[in-house]
C-alpha cells in the first residue's frame, strides 16, 4: 500500500485518482500507524512552505517521516512536498525542512530575467542527468512535464537526478537514496507524469 | 523553457458537451469524458469545462461529469461558469479542477479574486473577460457577453491581476465565431500590461491564427472550441505545424 500523507495541504483528488487508474493500492492518511505500515509513501502539497512544516510538526508527522527515511522506506515528494525534503527554504522568512535533500528553496525573482513571468507554470522539457536511475525507467530525455511554482532548489547540485531549463537550472527531480522528488505534478502531466509514479511504485 | 499550450474548451450543459451547431444546422452534444479521452490522445495540454447550465439540477451532472473526467485525464483542468462564492470553488476543486476561472463572479464582486487567491493561491485563479470594443474603447462585458458593464477592460485586467489573478482568458467578443484569427490589438494591450500568463479566445479558424498568435507574442496559451470540436482543426496536426515552424509545443 502506498500512504498518501494528508496533513491537511493541498487538494488530493487528481494525485489519489492517478494511482488508482495505475491498479496501485494506496490511501489518503494521516494517522501515523497507516504511514508507518505502508510500503511507500508520497508526500503531496501546495501553498506556502511555513505552513505546510507547521502542519507536519502540528500532526506529529515531521519526525515519523524522518524516522521512514532512515529506516529506508522509499518517500516521494511532490511539488511542495519536493521542497519540504530540503535542508531549508526561504519563502517568506526562514523555514527548517525535513533535510533529507541538501540544499535550499529560495525564489525565482531576483534570480531569472525579469521577462520570465512567475510562477513558472506550464509544461516544460526534463533533462536527465542520471536517466540510468530506475525512477526514469519509463521516461526519455526531453520528456515534459506540468510545472507550477515560485520558489525552487538552489545548492543542490549532488541530488538533483533531472533538471528543466527556466532562465536558470531548476530542480526537476531530486534523489538520496530511497527518498525522491518531483518540482513538477506527476499526477497532471499526461501519460509520462503517470508513468513516474508507476515507476516509483515499482521501485 | 515552458511550451505554450493549445487549450480545447468544452461547454457543458446538463452534463453534457454542448459543441455548437453542426453543418446540418443540428445541436451537436458529446459525453464529456470521451471528448475529454479525445483531447487527451490528441496532445491538448490543458482542458478547460464551462458550466452553462442554471439549474441546480444541471450543476451536480456538471460536478459529476468533471469528477469523471478528472478520474482518468491527467492533465490540467480548468473549470468556470457560475462561480460566485468561495464555496463554489471547493465544489469544483474537490472534483478534481486545478484552476478556476471566474467572470461575472468577479464582475459582482472583485473580492472574490483575491479571497479565491489568498485560500488557493494566484495560480488557481484564472479571470475570465468577455471583451468588446465600443466607441473605439475595450468595454467589459458580462453574462455569457450579453451586457456591457461600460467598465474599461484593460483596466479590469491590470486590477484583476494586482487583485491575485494568476492568469487571464481574454475572449473577444469582436473575432468571436468569425474565424478569421485572433485579436491581436486587443491581446496586444492586454500582454503588454501584465505579467501573468494570457490565454487568447475567439476567432480561431486555423492553424495558422495560432501561428501568427505566438508569433505576435501577444499570448502563452490559444483557446478554441468548435474547431477542435467539429475536428476541423486536429490537435496534434496543429501542435506540429506550429513547432516545425518554430513555436515550442509539448509533442
Amino acid at each position: 500500500m502506498i500512504a498518501i500523507v494528508d496533513y491537511g495541504c493541498g487538494n488530493l483528488f487528481s494525485l489519489k485518482s492517478s494511482l488508482s487508474f495505475l491498479g496501485l493500492d494506496c490511501k489518503i492518511t494521516g494517522d501515523a500507524d497507516e504511514i508507518r505500515s505502508a510500503d511507500k509513501i508520497i508526500l503531496p502539497g501546495v501553498g506556502a512552505f511555513g505552513d505546510a512544516v507547521k502542519k507536519l510538526h502540528d500532526s506529529g508527522l515531521f519526525e515519523l517521516l524522518q524516522q521512514c527515511a532512515k529506516e529506508g522506506k522509499y518517500i516521494f515528494g511532490i511539488c511542495l512536498g519536493m521542497q519540504m525534503l530540503f535542508e531549508k527554504s526561504y519563502e517568506y522568512g526562514e523555514h527548517e525542512g525535513l533535510g533529507f535533500i541538501k540544499g535550499e528553496i529560495c525564489p525565482f525573482e531576483g534570480d531569472i530575467d525579469a521577462e520570465l513571468k512567475i510562477p513558472h507554470m506550464g509544461w516544460n522539457k526534463l533533462n536527465l542527468k542520471r536517466a540510468d536511475d530506475p525512477i526514469f525507467k519509463y521516461i526519455e530525455q526531453g520528456d515534459y512535464m506540468y510545472f507550477v511554482h515560485s520558489f525552487y532548489g538552489k545548492n543542490c547540485d549532488d541530488g538533483v537526478i533531472a533538471d528543466a531549463e527556466y532562465g536558470v537550472s531548476v530542480p526537476a527531480v531530486v534523489k538520496n537514496n530511497n527518498v525522491y522528488g518531483a518540482q513538477f505534478h506527476p499526477e497532471k502531466s499526461g501519460e509520462k507524469g503517470l508513468a513516474l509514479l508507476k515507476a516509483f511504485a515499482e521501485l | 523553457m515552458i511550451t505554450h499550450r493549445i487549450i480545447p474548451c468544452l461547454d457543458v450543459r446538463n452534463g453534457r458537451v454542448v459543441k455548437g451547431v453542426n453543418f446540418e444546422g443540428i445541436q451537436d452534444v458529446a459525453s464529456p469524458v470521451e471528448l475529454a479521452r479525445f483531447y487527451n490522445e490528441s496532445g491538448a495540454d490543458e482542458l478547460v469545462f464551462y458550466d452553462i447550465t442554471a439549474s441546480f439540477e444541471g450543476r451536480g451532472l456538471f460536478t459529476d461529469a468533471l469528477k469523471e473526467v478528472a478520474s482518468e485525464i491527467f492533465i490540467p483542468l480548468t473549470v468556470g461558469g457560475g462561480i460566485n462564492t468561495l464555496d463554489d470553488f471547493e465544489r469544483v476543486l474537490g472534483c478534481g479542477a486545478d484552476k478556476v476561472s471566474v467572470n461575472s463572479g468577479a464582475i459582482k464582486d472583485p473580492t472574490l479574486i483575491e479571497r479565491g487567491a489568498k485560500k488557493y493561491g494566484d495560480q488557481c485563479v484564472v479571470l475570465s473577460m468577455d471583451i468588446k470594443r465600443v466607441d473605439g474603447k475595450f468595454h467589459l462585458f458580462s453574462k455569457g457577453g450579453r451586457v456591457d458593464t461600460g467598465i474599461d477592460a484593460i483596466q479590469w485586467a491590470v486590477d484583476g491581476v494586482n487583485r491575485g489573478a494568476g492568469e487571464l482568458v481574454v475572449n473577444s467578443i469582436d473575432t468571436d465565431g468569425v474565424k478569421n484569427g485572433f485579436d491581436i490589438e486587443m491581446l496586444h494591450e492586454i500582454q503588454s500590461r501584465v505579467s501573468v500568463p494570457v490565454i487568447a479566445s475567439g476567432g480561431a479558424g486555423k492553424k495558422e491564427d495560432f501561428l501568427e498568435l505566438f508569433n505576435a507574442g501577444v499570448a502563452d496559451a490559444g483557446l478554441a472550441a468548435s474547431i477542435f470540436h467539429f475536428k476541423e482543426v486536429y490537435i496534434k496536426d496543429l501542435k506540429k505545424y506550429l513547432n516545425d515552424n518554430n513555436i515550442e509545443m509539448r509533442v
